[in-house]
């Protein structure tokens, strides 16, 4: 009995060791990254915001958010454009204009999008890029701690905030939006995920009780808002009539159409709370759904979307917290099966599921494989690397609510570290094999706060690149080399009935007999948008089967053997 | 003159006090079992829980007919089971915490004993263990639990009725009135705020600490006194636990998730073993007296 009882503890031992190992892949991934922000002139630096001297013993924690990247061709030139947020007062945004020649130059103050950071008007949390009035020019929506900010793209990389007359001027406290054409009109409409409460000013606070109110069940977060496009430049606040205004503490949104229904549906990640689906009930109204989420509460900080397992479905990557000892919340990994049985799988385990306090992701096709790779950025705060929150957290996490709420009941986290230096994560989808994680192999060994994480094929390679905003450090450029071999091809759509950034438009690729599904993206992961263009990777297969587009209007298109290791611009069907 | 209720009352509670301790104990963690799941889904999945009951209840089974040649009451082993299922939170997907856990709870008390009775509270044995042999593995539950009033009052309200029915209220009130004064010392030291030294009191991993493990008649030591001066070690050392957690003490890092729970399984077998001992001088002393000539 003896013998059994200390093999017991043993074997706790040895399996405790296999855990913290799972995921170490010994085969050579097929890409490598190479980190060349300096080289291609992208020096930009994330500063945190400043706030209320009141909340000073917790201002790390609560400062900890504002670095976010977007991705826009702002110019039409066919090269793709970077908007990176600053967060502090005085501190420019920046607008990184891609020359085409593997370097890129900042204009955000020539183009009036840098200097607005004013007190006041609060600091930036993220911008998404748009063509709200489809005059051919991508238009940018900033959000912040602060009032909105709507700059109209008047060409010639020139910019005017129309956010007044176009009646989105509102104090939120918001850290993710998405451009969304939720009535299928063919205008881009706006969701804003506030996360603090839109009554509270950070520079002027009247109140100390600004906090989550549960770590768990929390619903006293800032109310989102859908705002609808009336046309002629105008918006409308549609939220309450449309029943989309959850006051948890959302962090992420995305949109796509998840049941299959035509119509485009809202997933939000939510800190302190499950994650939400909103059904799109035929444009008049959103359903909150149980779909599988609402039991599994954690800490959501990012809504990525891509078809996992190549089934041609919309799946959902949900980024939560992980640290050794002290919480396993685990990243959701949710199946899409709506369509056959009304819910979500949860798919996570092992590497996709504990990568630290993670925050952006993405999935994308890294090494053109054919298969979805998955990039998670994280860390929470870096200060001194021998002190650690945890502990102080630990104190409050579980305790009565409103104790919590209050800002002062928090111990002074002073210049300890949270989850700090911890490295990202590069997971190669290895399909039934799972996933493994190969950052350090593949060049991915930065320890900065990752905060939002793009894709983007940034020198029109064919390959994706990755662009990394961190929190108070520089931001990251990775520039992508793969192996010779495997095939890719990129789509870029142009709407005419519908939006003519054509956000919401499904392909679907068919090669080699597998499918893959990609959505345009309007916003998505944790304050960033990717590149609407849609790249698949075709491993070993040059020829494409089909490319079947699903425009927001509904026109289904059909392009037969598109040619592959190409780019195709596609333009939307009069019907 | 009494009204039927309270006669029925009157009735419940000294039936209550009759009872086998177990069986209100067994009682309060299936209420808390409910309550969470229901509420707040505590568990996490119910796997967990199969796993961690049906592990228990079969070491118990099996190790009772073994050593002792009878099938055990799985009382105890019911109780483990559920404070593993509820208190252990694994990374995801892992199952083997709740079946080591169990086996090495149980086990526990046939193989670390000391004149024939065991020293640690099975689930404090178990869970102090995998906090300190498998962190990348586990984290004890600090959440889960909705942080509400309502759920935080039924469970304290039946807790402390049960403890008190089972005479081991004195220890549920030392141990919390010394970790609120020591709340307010550590408070005073680090010049944090006192409501969050006091607010891990109103979590859950403290509802089940404070009226299932240092509670556990099985392995209190044999005195009313005695019991409270443990509590108050207890709550002593959980305390320089905490401080050496504030000041940043690296080499006590492992202890810091689950302070008040390492603290009982530093304290508790030391003291039960102390108090065996004075038993086994007072036994013999007794035994001197009655042998000697009068």
């Amino acid at each position: 009995m003896a013998v059994a009882f200390l093999a017991a503890i043993t074997l706790v031992v040895a399996l405790n060791r296999r855990a913290e190992r799972a995921g170490v892949d010994p085969a050579a991934p097929g890409f490598h990254f190479a980190e060349v922000a300096a080289q291609v002139g992208i020096g930009f630096v994330h500063h945190g915001p400043t706030l209320d001297p009141n909340v000073d013993n917790i201002a790390p924690l609560i400062g900890s958010l504002g670095a976010a990247v977007s991705v826009a061709d702002v110019n039409n030139d066919g090269w793709p454009d970077l908007y990176f947020t600053n967060s502090r007062f005085g501190y420019p945004n920046a607008l990184y204009l891609n020359r085409g020649n593997g370097t890129f130059e900042d204009v955000a103050s020539a183009a009036g999008l840098a200097d607005v950071n004013r007190p006041g008007e609060g600091v930036s949390m993220g911008a998404v890029w748009g063509d709200y009035d489809n005059d051919g020019l991508e238009d940018l929506l900033i959000y912040k701690w602060g009032y909105l900010q709507l700059f109209k793209n008047m060409g010639n990389l020139h910019f005017v905030d129309v956010t007044a007359s176009a009646g989105l001027r509102q104090w939120m406290n918001a850290n993710g939006a998405v451009w969304v054409d939720y009535d299928r009109d063919g205008l881009l409409d706006l969701y804003v995920a506030g996360y603090y409460r839109s009554d509270i000013d950070f520079w002027h606070l009247k109140t100390t009780r600004i906090m989550e109110n549960s770590f768990e069940f929390a619903t006293n977060g800032g109310k989102n808002r859908l705002f609808h496009n009336l046309g002629h430049g105008r918006f409308e606040d549609v939220t309450d009539r449309m029943g989309v205004g959850s006051t948890r503490w959302t962090l992420a949104v995305a949109a796509a159409d998840f049941n299959g229904d035509g119509w485009p549906d809202l997933f939000l990640a939510n800190d302190y709370g499950p994650e939400e689906l909103y059904l799109n009930d035929h444009g008049r109204r959103f359903i909150l759904s149980r779909v599988g989420l609402e039991g599994d509460s954690k800490s959501g900080m990012s809504a990525t979307l891509g078809d996992v397992l190549n089934r041609g479905r919309v799946d959902a990557f949900v980024t939560n917290i992980s640290e050794r000892g002290y919480l396993f919340h685990g990243n959701n990994l949710r199946l899409n099966f709506l369509p056959e049985l009304g819910r979500f799988q949860q798919a996570a385990e092992g590497v996709v599921a504990d990568a630290g306090w993670a925050w952006g992701a993405q999935l994308g096709d890294l090494d053109n494989d054919g298969r979805n790779e998955l990039f998670i950025v994280n860390g929470y705060v870096s200060g001194d690397r021998d002190r650690s929150y945890w502990y102080a957290a630990s104190k409050i996490a579980g305790a009565y609510g409103p104790v919590f709420e209050d800002a002062r009941a928090w111990p002074a986290i002073g210049t300890a570290s949270l989850s700090g230096y911890e490295r990202s994560r590069v997971l190669v989808n290895r399909g039934l094999a799972g996933w493994s994680d190969v950052a350090s192999r593949v060049g991915v060994t930065d320890e900065y706060d990752g905060r939002a994480v793009v894709l983007v094929d940034l020198f029109n390679r064919g390959v994706l690149d990755v662009v990394v905003a961190n929190q108070k450090q520089p931001a990251l450029v990775y520039k992508n080399s793969v192996v010779p071999g495997n095939h890719w091809i990129t789509f870029k759509l142009v709407g005419t009935r519908s939006n003519r950034s054509a956000i919401g438009a499904e392909v679907l690729v068919a090669a080699g007999g597998t499918p893959q599904l990609k959505v345009v993206d309007g916003g998505s992961g944790f304050a960033s948008q990717n590149d609407r263009r849609l790249h698949f990777g075709l491993g070993q297969t040059a020829r494409v089967d089909s490319a079947v587009i699903r425009w927001p209007s509904g026109t289904v298109q059909t392009v037969a053997h598109p040619a592959a290791d190409q780019l195709h611009v596609i333009t939307e069907s009069s019907r | 003159m009494s009204s039927p209720s309270l006669v029925a009352s009157r009735a419940l509670w000294s039936w209550l006090g009759r009872l086998d301790p177990r069986y209100p104990v067994s009682f309060l963690i299936t209420l808390i079992l409910v309550l969470g799941e229901a509420r707040y889904g505590i568990l996490g999945g119910y796997d967990r829980l199969v796993t961690a009951l049906g592990v228990c209840t079969a070491t118990e089974l099996a190790l009772s007919r073994t050593v002792r040649g009878r099938f055990a009451n799985v009382q105890s082993a019911y109780i483990t089971g559920i404070s593993l299922a509820l208190l252990i939170k694994p990374r995801a997907g892992l199952l083997w915490p709740f079946a080591l856990g169990g086996f090495v709870a149980i086990a526990s008390k046939y193989v670390l004993q000391y004149r024939g009775r065991h020293l640690w509270n099975p689930s404090n044995f178990a869970i102090s263990l995998l906090v300190l042999a498998a962190p990348g593995s586990i984290a004890i539950l600090s959440r889960q639990w909705g942080n509400d009033l309502a759920t935080n009052a039924v469970i304290w309200c039946f807790g402390l009725l049960i403890v008190s029915r089972v005479r081991m209220l004195h220890v549920t009130l030392s141990y919390v009135a010394c970790f609120v004064a020591l709340a307010m010392v550590r408070s005073m030291i680090t010049g944090g705020p006192l409501l969050a030294e006091i607010a891990p009191l109103t979590g859950p991993m403290y509802q089940l600490f404070i009226f299932f493990m240092v509670t556990d008649p099985k392995t209190t030591v044999s005195t009313v006194r005695a019991r409270t001066l443990v509590a108050a070690t207890v709550a002593l050392v959980e305390a320089v636990i905490r401080l050496a957690g504030d000041f940043h003490v690296a080499a006590l890092g492992p202890l810091y998730p689950a302070p008040p729970i390492v603290a009982l399984a530093i304290v508790g077998p030391l003291a039960k073993v102390i108090d065996l001992q004075r038993e086994r001088v007072r036994v013999i002393s007794a035994d001197g007296e009655n042998a000697a000539p009068s």
